[in-house]
């Protein structure tokens, strides 16, 4: 999978979480929570997503990898390179 | 006696938010009991398969966010759908409320069921790997959840819980908001009851297994309770919560006031997890007339409880007939045959639908009595078409639960 698809698949996951926000101008270098509105719960919301879709198991000391999409992206490319995008 | 009570002890309603299968505020709720409006429908449920049920419309978008429906449960956003319809009714200027000083009390049948169910069947797609439980299911299923969920909505900072009583809940729920006004636990109560029971495929099992779920070809004709013909409940879903207040504050700003909480009670039958007893009904009955300080020829108006089960329609009947043998002029009713069983809000929804009776002097009709069972032979039991009333001042409202859970309320006119 490559980091675009990536990138998809966490807007969608997003899109799922925060149905109310707009995602178009999402700044990819910011942290989530200063642009949305995000909590600790629906942060647990996007690590689910991934283990439910794609069987990734995130450690929690990673967490602070998902903070923005840009991290997020980067931290999770190596671990989905080889799998497809559903 | 409570009707002795001086005026900042008396409780009253002054707002009333509801959903219900066949109407979503006061006004068309009525306008469904005087029309004969059923709300119930073709159902499906997983596992289960076709069945009937009462199915609420209100729009859950109209007081939350997406992601706020999305956190939360149906219960809570049913709470928050008709807390929010009740504040707007009172009349309160909300703003200048003190968030402190306001309770919320809701009656629930049950909680969490629905909420579990979703995730074991979630997690049978992960080989039940328990890795895939929701970290929302705690919250979700806490039992102060529909309570919780409108304190968090409307930033309410008094005391919030429910009030588990099975289907005497609804009852319950206003009766621990008159108590904790008159304790002063707070100044503004909002009390009731709600039911998401059409989301758990088990209620609808269990009450099949038990031979107590209803079914017909025409889903309106399902809910007959007193009828020969009747055979068994149909689960509904809806909420209806009041604003309390003491007299006091209501007359002090002027508001309207749909009526006074005169009377209530709540016993135990202690007999049996499911049968009812019809001698310890009575004795709720009597408790909540006594406490009213009123007769039982006094009654306009008998809102039973009858979910139109063999045995459970009967032994009310018993009870009431018991009770209420001098009392000719008595008029007694079902809302269950409109709606179905809305479980947890059934007291608060059967009492508020009967409240506009104290203006309009109507006593709404008890729908699909065909041909009424012999030993549901209530004198005074209204089923065809609205029954005008010389004029209706004292509603009583029973609401029975399992395990053998009594409650009666009585409100009067002011």
């Amino acid at each position: 999978m490559t980091s675009v698809e990536i990138r998809e698949i966490i807007l969608d996951i997003l899109e799922g979480i925060a149905p109310d926000d707009d995602l178009s101008n999402l700044n990819d270098e910011q942290p989530f929570r200063e642009q949305l509105e995000l909590d600790s719960m629906d942060f647990l919301d996007i690590v689910m997503e991934l283990r439910k879709r794609y069987r990734i198991q995130i450690p929690e000391e990673d967490y602070p990898q998902l903070a923005s999409m840009q991290s997020t992206v980067e931290y999770l490319e190596p671990r989905m390179k080889d799998l497809q995008k559903v | 006696m409570i009707a002795s009570l001086p005026n900042s002890q008396r409780v009253v309603i002054t707002g009333i938010g509801l959903t219900s299968p066949n109407g979503n505020s006061l006004c068309e709720f009525r306008e469904g009991l005087l029309e004969g409006r059923s709300g119930v429908r073709d159902y499906e449920i997983r596992y289960v398969g076709k069945t009937l049920a009462g199915v609420c419309t209100f729009d859950d978008l109209k007081y939350q966010k997406r992601k706020e429906v999305r956190r939360g449960t149906r219960a809570g956003s049913v709470g928050i759908y008709c807390a929010r319809e009740a504040i707007e009714a009172s009349g309160l200027d909300w703003a200048n409320v003190d968030p402190a000083q306001v309770g919320v009390y809701v009656g629930v049948t049950e909680h969490g069921n629905v909420e579990t169910e979703n995730e074991i069947y979630e997690i049978k797609g992960y080989d039940y790997d328990t890795k895939y439980w929701s970290h929302h299911h705690n919250p979700r299923t806490v039992a102060n959840n529909p309570a919780g969920e409108i304190s968090l909505n409307l930033g309410i900072t008094g005391p919030h819980y429910t009030l588990g009583a099975a289907c005497a809940a609804g009852n319950v729920g206003l009766i621990q908001g008159a108590q904790m006004l008159r304790l002063g636990e707070c100044e503004v109560a909002l009390a009731g009851g709600v039911s998401e029971s059409i989301h758990t495929f088990g209620i609808f099992a269990s009450f099949r297994s038990q031979g107590a779920l209803a079914e017909h070809q025409d889903p309106t004709k399902a809910s007959r309770p007193f009828d020969r013909a009747r055979n068994g409940i149909v689960v509904a879903e809806g909420g209806c919560i009041c604003v309390l207040e003491t007299y006091e504050r209501a007359a002090a700003r002027g508001t309207k006031i749909y009526g006074e909480l005169v009377g209530y009670s709540i016993n135990s039958d202690a007999t049996d997890f499911v049968l009812p007893n019809p001698q310890r009904q009575a004795e709720c009955v009597r408790l909540a007339l006594r406490r009213a300080g009123i007769a039982p020829e006094q009654a306009d108006i008998v809102s039973t409880h009858a979910t139109g089960t063999s045995s459970g329609d009967i032994q009310e009947c018993q009870a009431l007939a018991e009770v209420f043998q001098g009392s000719p002029r008595t008029r007694f009713n079902n809302t269950k045959s409109y709606i179905g069983h809305a479980m947890g809000a059934a007291g608060t929804l059967e009492l508020c639908g009967n409240l506009p009776a104290f203006e309009d002097g109507l006593c709404h009709p008890t729908l699909n009595v065909d041909e009424l069972d012999p030993e549901c032979q209530l004198p005074g039991l209204v089923t065809d078409g609205p029954r005008a009333l010389d004029k209706v001042t004292y509603i009583v409202n029973n609401s029975f639960g399992m395990l053998g859970i009594n409650s009666v309320v009585i409100v009067k006119r002011v």
